[in-house]
């Protein structure tokens, strides 16, 4: 459907990729609400998968008790809510992630305070 | 000499006459379509416009006359309040936080209704529509008047009111209720009547105007409790406008249904969102609480609400797609909501905190599906951490959904642990949501939709700093850098109420009223 107008309705988006500093990447650490919601975080596309997880992640989650337990190997990944393999020696782009894609982890046996979810 | 004869005053019913549809003409110089070019082009067929019937049969005159008295009682008490520093009489400083919450989220909104009165009073055929629009508008700006002075007295005494309006405009959670009014005034008349009129005053009002003054009665707050009277009998107005326009509608023209059935399902859901607020309110803000939101959820909107479809169903509409999934948030909500502004207590203007065990026993009482088994872990792990001088505060911004702007904290219909991800492609770009009915609206009208402001994704175009900030210089911090912009004073303003200053100074002044 489109918006109902008296004359041709168009306008820019306004977050397209261009206007930021670099692409935006959503992530959300599944089972730990806590963290409210999931983060949104400019990152350049040349960046390491694995530098997410080691030079990124630790400054938004490192406060939670379950982030230094994290068995990294074991992490599950998803795009989009679908199951998702990266390479940690690739880059984000490299990795098929483009401007506003999330991606969320699942760390298997961490379920957040007390088992709350938190 | 002539003597002069006295008319007979006119009767209730000629007098509205007169004052109403005696004031309308068939114009003549220039086709009615355009002098009214925005009567039509959202597909709502009108035939007899005569048919539309206020049922105050208000008129100018006497409206002056029932605002002007109701002013006066209300100036007196807003005047003895403040001089006799009435707010020492209240529950507790952190109640105040409800007010300063009121004042950036609310109080604007009375604001964007008076100008959307305003417009919706121009550009309807239809006189008596046209005349109960245009004194909707000055009721719409004399309740942002007179909320403003109620609260003023506040602004003397305690932090996050001096700036409310600069606020409304730049602040990230303000944006919710911002651009869903934005959404309204931007839609066409027959939209915006039932968006503001119906989905808002008439299905949702009871869920943000009744918390509130309620709130503020039983905490003592007789500034704003009068204002709250002084309002009502023109929220009643509003709210038989609403239900009025509705009727009147789907009584013109079958064609007008489900155009009137989509707005009744987008308006509900983007007013329940945006009620997260009222939600968070009453069950973390108040001292001493009126009634949960779930209490008042299933007061006002699954019995006044269910019944109230249940008769719109001989026209036709059947109840908001998203009713089903909003009463099921009742028992999440306001936890979760309350969970945001905790994370992000260093970029607002007011303040939060984690309840007291007897406000956590209250909240196990009320909420015993959700409170023990979810919620009341984090709180107490916040309140270990706090003690042990390390309170959380997420420095990371939020992912927000494109359409109710909302951090994306709701989670999946029948999966309390789990985050709801909804997203769509349109143009090549990816948009996300934070449930199904934000995701249909946006399908709807991905045109309007793709131009939100977001205020995350404004902070990272480098758009919420002030002129001449320089992002390269060393040492530069985008957060003090975006408080700035915001005008809020870090500190002050803003992070947990234990230890603000909020707390010490009243606890100083009530312990001089109550001792040398």
């Amino acid at each position: 459907m489109t918006v109902a107008a008296v004359k041709p309705y168009v306008f820019p988006p306004r977050d397209s990729v261009e206007k930021f500093p670099a692409p935006l990447l959503y992530i959300g650490w599944e089972d730990h609400l806590m963290f409210c919601a999931p983060h949104c975080l400019p990152l350049p596309p040349t960046m390491p998968f694995g530098a997410l997880i080691s030079e990124v992640l630790p400054g938004v989650y490192g406060y939670h008790p379950d982030f230094a337990k994290i068995e990294w190997s074991k992490v599950e990944w998803f795009k989009s809510g679908k199951p998702f393999r990266p390479d940690v020696s690739k880059s984000l782009a490299e990795n098929g992630l483009k401007h506003k894609d999330v991606i969320r982890f699942r760390t298997p046996g961490l379920t957040g305070i007390k088992g709350s979810h938190s | 000499m002539d003597t002069r004869v006295l008319k007979q005053k006119l009767g209730l019913k000629e007098r509205y006459a007169a004052m109403t549809s005696g004031l309308g003409w068939e114009t003549t110089y220039q086709p009615m379509d355009k002098v009214f070019p925005y009567a039509k082009y959202e597909g709502i067929k009108i035939h007899d416009w005569s048919k539309w019937q206020d049922p105050f049969r208000l008129t100018m005159d006497a409206y002056w006359k029932y605002q002007g008295e109701k002013e006066k009682k209300l100036y007196a008490v807003i005047d003895a309040f403040q001089q006799n520093n009435g707010f020492l009489g209240i529950t507790d400083a952190r109640y105040v936080n409800a007010i300063k919450l009121f004042i950036q989220g609310v109080s604007p909104l009375e604001y964007y209704a008076h100008r959307g009165f305003a417009r919706v009073g121009r550009h309807f055929p239809g006189v008596g529509t046209r005349v109960a629009c245009q004194m909707q508008s000055v009721d719409e700006i004399r309740h942002y008047q007179t909320e403003t002075h109620a609260i003023s007295v506040y602004n003397k005494f305690f932090n996050g009111l001096h700036h409310a309006n600069h606020w409304f405009d730049r602040v990230w959670y303000l944006s919710v209720p911002k651009s869903f009014f934005e959404d309204a005034l931007t839609a066409g008349p027959f939209e915006y009547l039932t968006a503001i009129s119906f989905a808002f005053e008439y299905v949702l009002t009871n869920l943000l105007f009744v918390p509130f003054m309620s709130g503020a009665a039983f905490n003592g707050d007789m500034s704003t409790v009068t204002f709250g009277f002084s309002a009502q009998s023109d929220e009643s107005r509003h709210m038989t406008l609403g239900i009025e326009s509705i009727k009147f509608m789907l009584e013109q023209d079958p064609a007008n249904v489900p155009i009137v059935q989509r707005w009744i399902d987008k308006w509900f859901w983007r007013g329940y969102r945006v009620l997260t607020l009222v939600a968070m309110m009453m069950d973390y803000m108040l001292p001493k609480r009126v009634m949960s939101w779930k209490e008042a959820w299933e007061i006002y909107a699954e019995q006044n609400g269910g019944a109230l479809f249940r008769d719109l169903a001989r026209y036709g509409i059947r109840e908001p797609k998203g009713f089903k999934d909003a009463c099921e948030g009742k028992d999440h909500i306001s936890h979760q909501a309350w969970n945001t502004f905790y994370n992000y207590a260093a970029a607002a203007p007011f303040h939060t905190w984690v309840p007291t065990d007897e406000e956590m026993a209250w909240l196990s009482a009320k909420y015993p599906e959700s409170f023990d088994r979810l919620y009341r872990p984090r709180l107490e792990f916040y309140r270990e951490q706090q003690k042990a001088g390390n309170r959380f505060y997420n420095k990371t911004l939020p992912m927000l959904c494109q359409v109710c702007q909302i951090p994306m904290f709701f989670t999946e219909p029948g999966d309390p642990t789990k985050i709801c991800y909804r997203e769509s492609d349109y143009k090549g770009d990816k948009y996300h949501f934070c449930s199904d009915h934000c995701k249909e609206i946006f399908d709807n009208e991905p045109e309007k939709f793709v131009q939100s402001w977001l205020p995350v994704h404004q902070i990272y175009q480098g758009n919420c700093f002030k002129p001449g900030t320089d992002p390269t210089k060393e040492g530069f911090d985008p957060l003090m850098a975006v408080m700035d912009y915001y005008e809020l004073n870090f500190g002050r303003d803003n992070l947990d109420f234990e230890g603000s200053e909020d707390q010490k100074n009243f606890a100083a002044w009530r312990g001089m009223v109550q001792s040398n």
